[in-house]
């Protein structure tokens, strides 16, 4: 029998009270709803990319130019430990995952597999083949060596993107080896994606005297040195012969500063060293005075200044034919640190704020024209029951933003999209009660009668119905990406509410009117 | 509104009708092709709103001076905006953002750039078969869920029937209006699955209802079910339509074919769970037991 249970009113009552709670938070911008009293939730509806404009950038980290470093690596450990120790060996090199070498003296491998094996790291396999020993590095080596790469990268990435002003980025791994970053609101994406593509490692060399058209008349380049481009295309020194050894990294460096020269009155990069790279600069220019340095970032010389006296205090200046952005961008970048391993762009989506704008508007403009249609329509074609049925569908877009902000979810394009979807959906499990509530009068039954079997009928069908829309949404969210996923989510919670809001409070509403009114006649 | 059509008379029909939808729908699918989108090609897409309106043609001279690659050029929404769509064979992720680069460099300083938009050739083969998969799975998921909701292997033979119906046609739909094919047009696609089987389900539980409480010929029976729940069908099938019609109109340009496809499937849903689904559980030889 219809009767009005206190306690469904009381809880629909509450929802409907949670549900504005949680509403209110989204009519104020982020900075106003900081400053809201306490009681009040600051759980907001986000946007997504699309419609704040911003980057979206899918990076992949190279992890295997790591492992190939770290092979080089392997074989200069290597030579040390068979030096020290006197054992003689040829053919000694690296591998794809670790080194190999051959033991000369076949009586001395026994005694070389037990040394190599105690020498170097854990988690490298040493093996002995005939007369070769092979190094190779364990699967779980790898494993935690490119866990340990992609872990640096983000770190790296993070501290560039905080470097460059962007407000509220998010950074996150993805899969094996790659990152997620997003860039909401910036301005010019271009410069911040220079910053995080490059792997800005700064090393130190000696400039070789040796000019580049002497070794080309040579024919040949000193020994020990290499040939490198000038960063600067523009310059007059486009190629310079450079010392292969390094002095310096910038793993050493503990700040950076573009500022102005108080004599050239240009552009600089102001450095300083941590005290270990103090010591080693101040021996370098030391012993090397009067000498040519090389700076090169990223194999390339960005400047090659005279040392013309030692500098002990472990700062200098990096001059260069540097804008104030150039010069900033390298003080971010020196500041961050130098990536592990090259770093390669896999997917770009950029929507610019002109974008964002009009597709908010646009969302804004089709939810209203969508909703008031809707209403109108229901108005019309069921009266009184309409109205009704229009109550729940407010409700139900106060409860599904609600809820959005709950979980301060990302709204995007097709998530406005989803909620349109939903307000023309969200009808249904009313339109199914109300047809099915005619049937019943239709057949000769009292008003009380054919309200309560209405309802009783058609929670089955609305059950059986929405499930099937919800695997649908269920399966996008799960495989989606970005804005799908926004439009999965805005699609399932309306799902959910909408059966909420057609089954417990229309009913409810409607067993108020009938007990309060007692109508003889209702019309559908 | 009480209705009391003879469906069931019309299923040959229908089925003709919707035999040869299939058969178009394939015919276009193969034949003319999805309009592939970045997001599953790899390529490069560049929304560009310039201050006057641009000659199409003499951009499109420009373009394809430097660079080598398909090329598409098309007016987007409003004559002063223009969407690229590059598309490049290359595995090498870098030209791509030089094409980016380039194509900037191209176009007058005032231009506002509305949408950048990169898709290396790894992540579009990724994004295919995350599609597909998506695809698959919740119509795996659907076909399990009506198989156990619906005793009789006809009523879930009836409804995967109808649901494969609707999801061929829309493809066909995206084939012959050459609307682009992306991300988005999978949700459509799964949007439209949920909702063609929601459809169905609502005339077939009243099948079942009617089952146990009629005695009248199945055939009947049928007509009778799909009449008592015409008016919600009806109903329904507006509101959502109202709905898209006003994203439609006003929802802007982006997701203008989301919309249009959704439209489409919510039409072609309502067909199929009428003059599809029910008329084929007789087709697949249901028959009532008889009540001893």
């Amino acid at each position: 029998m219809l009767e009005i249970s206190k306690w469904k009113f009381f809880i629909v009552l509450s929802v409907c009270i949670l549900g504005i709670y949680f509403l209110v938070p989204n009519f104020y911008n982020k900075t106003e709803v900081t400053g809201l009293p306490d009681y009040i939730s600051k759980k907001q509806v986000n946007l997504g990319l699309d419609l704040q404009g911003g980057s979206h950038l899918l990076l992949e980290v190279d992890t295997r130019a790591v492992l190939k470093e770290r092979s080089e690596y392997l074989v200069d450990e290597l030579r040390s430990i068979l030096r020290k120790n006197k054992i003689k060996y040829t053919n000694l090199g690296s591998k794809v995952k670790g080194a190999i070498v051959t033991i000369t003296d076949q009586n001395k491998l026994q005694e070389a597999l037990i040394i190599v094996r105690k020498g170097v790291e854990n988690g490298i396999i040493v093996n002995s083949d005939k007369n070769k020993l092979t190094l190779s590095f364990s699967d779980q080596y790898i494993i935690d060596t490119n866990n340990q790469t992609v872990e640096q990268s983000i770190e790296v990435v993070r501290k560039r993107v905080d470097e460059s002003g962007t407000k509220e980025p998010t950074i996150q791994k993805q899969g094996e080896d790659r990152i997620i970053v997003q860039l909401p609101g910036i301005k010019d994406p271009e410069r911040v994606k220079s910053l995080i593509g490059r792997t800005a490692k700064l090393n130190f060399h000696l400039l070789d005297p040796t000019t580049v058209e002497l070794a080309e008349q040579r024919g040949k380049l000193p020994p020990g040195t290499f040939k490198v481009q000038n960063a600067d295309p523009t310059a007059y020194e486009k190629q310079f012969v450079v010392k292969k050894r390094v002095l310096l990294t910038g793993d050493r460096l503990v700040n950076a500063a573009a500022t102005v020269d108080a004599q050239s009155g240009k552009y600089v990069v102001a450095f300083e060293f941590d005290r270990k790279g103090a010591k080693k600069f101040a021996k370098v220019t030391t012993e090397n005075t009067y000498q040519r340095l090389a700076i090169l970032l990223d194999d390339k010389v960005i400047s090659a200044p005279q040392i013309r006296e030692p500098i002990t205090g472990g700062s200098g200046n990096i001059s260069g034919n540097f804008s104030p952005e150039t010069a900033n961008d390298l003080a971010v970048l020196l500041r961050a640190g130098s990536l592990p391993a090259p770093i390669k762009v896999l997917e770009e989506r950029t929507v610019g704020p002109s974008l964002g704008e009009d597709s908010i508007k646009a969302g804004k403009k089709a939810l209203k024209i969508g909703f008031v249609l809707v209403i109108i329509f229901m108005m019309i074609r069921y009266r009184l029951f309409g109205m009704i049925a229009d109550l729940a569908i407010i409700l139900n877009i106060v409860l599904l933003v609600s809820l959005l902000s709950l979980i301060e979810a990302t709204l995007t394009m097709p998530g406005i999209a989803g909620i349109v979807l939903t307000i023309g959906m969200a009808v249904d499990a009313n339109v199914l009660v109300f047809e099915r509530i005619k049937e019943e009068l239709k057949s000769g039954r009292s008003i009380m009668n054919s309200i309560d079997l209405g309802y009783k009928f058609a929670v089955k069908t609305i059950l059986d119905a929405n499930f099937t829309t919800l695997i649908a949404a269920l399966l996008l969210f799960n495989y989606g990406s970005g804005p799908i996923k926004g439009f999965a989510v805005t699609l399932s919670i309306g799902i959910v509410t909408s059966m909420f809001t057609a089954l417990v409070l229309t009913k409810l509403l409607v067993t108020i009117w009938i007990v309060k009114f007692k109508p003889n006649k209702i019309f559908l | 509104m009480y209705f009391n059509f003879n469906f069931y008379k019309y299923r040959k029909i229908a089925f003709v009708f919707s035999f040869l939808l299939m058969i178009l729908s394939i015919f276009l699918f193969f034949k003319k092709n999805l309009n592939l989108g970045i997001d599953f090609k790899g390529g490069v897409m560049v929304e560009a709103k310039f201050l006057s309106e641009p000659s199409l043609l003499e951009l499109r001279n420009n373009v394809s001076s430097f660079i080598d690659g398909n090329i598409e050029i098309q007016e987007f929404g409003e004559p002063t905006t223009v969407l690229f769509r590059i598309e490049k064979n290359s595995d090498e992720e870098n030209e791509q953002k030089m094409i980016v680069a380039k194509l900037k460099d191209s176009l007058p300083e005032n231009v506002d750039y509305r949408r950048v938009e990169f898709v290396g050739p790894k992540v579009g083969k990724e994004l295919q078969i995350m599609g597909l998969k998506a695809i698959l799975y919740s119509l795996i998921a659907m076909f399990i869920y009506i198989w156990f909701r619906f005793s009789g292997w006809q009523f879930g033979l009836g409804a995967v029937f109808a649901l494969f119906h609707d999801v061929f046609s829309t493809l066909g739909f995206f084939a012959l209006t050459q609307i682009e094919f992306n991300l988005a047009s999978i949700a459509a696609i799964l949007t439209i699955a949920g909702y063609s089987i929601n459809d169905t389900v609502v005339v077939f539980d009243r099948i079942r209802e009617n089952l146990v409480k009629t005695e009248i010929p199945f055939s009947e029976l049928l007509n009778k079910s799909i009449n008592q729940t015409l008016s919600r069908t009806i109903m329904t099938s507006l509101t959502t339509l109202l709905a898209l019609l006003a994203l439609f109109i006003f929802g802007g340009e982006v997701i203008k074919g989301f919309v249009s496809a959704m439209m489409w499937g919510v039409l072609v849903g309502t067909y199929s769970s009428i003059f599809i689904a029910s008329p084929l559980i007789i087709l697949f030889g249901f028959v009532r037991e008889k009540k001893s």
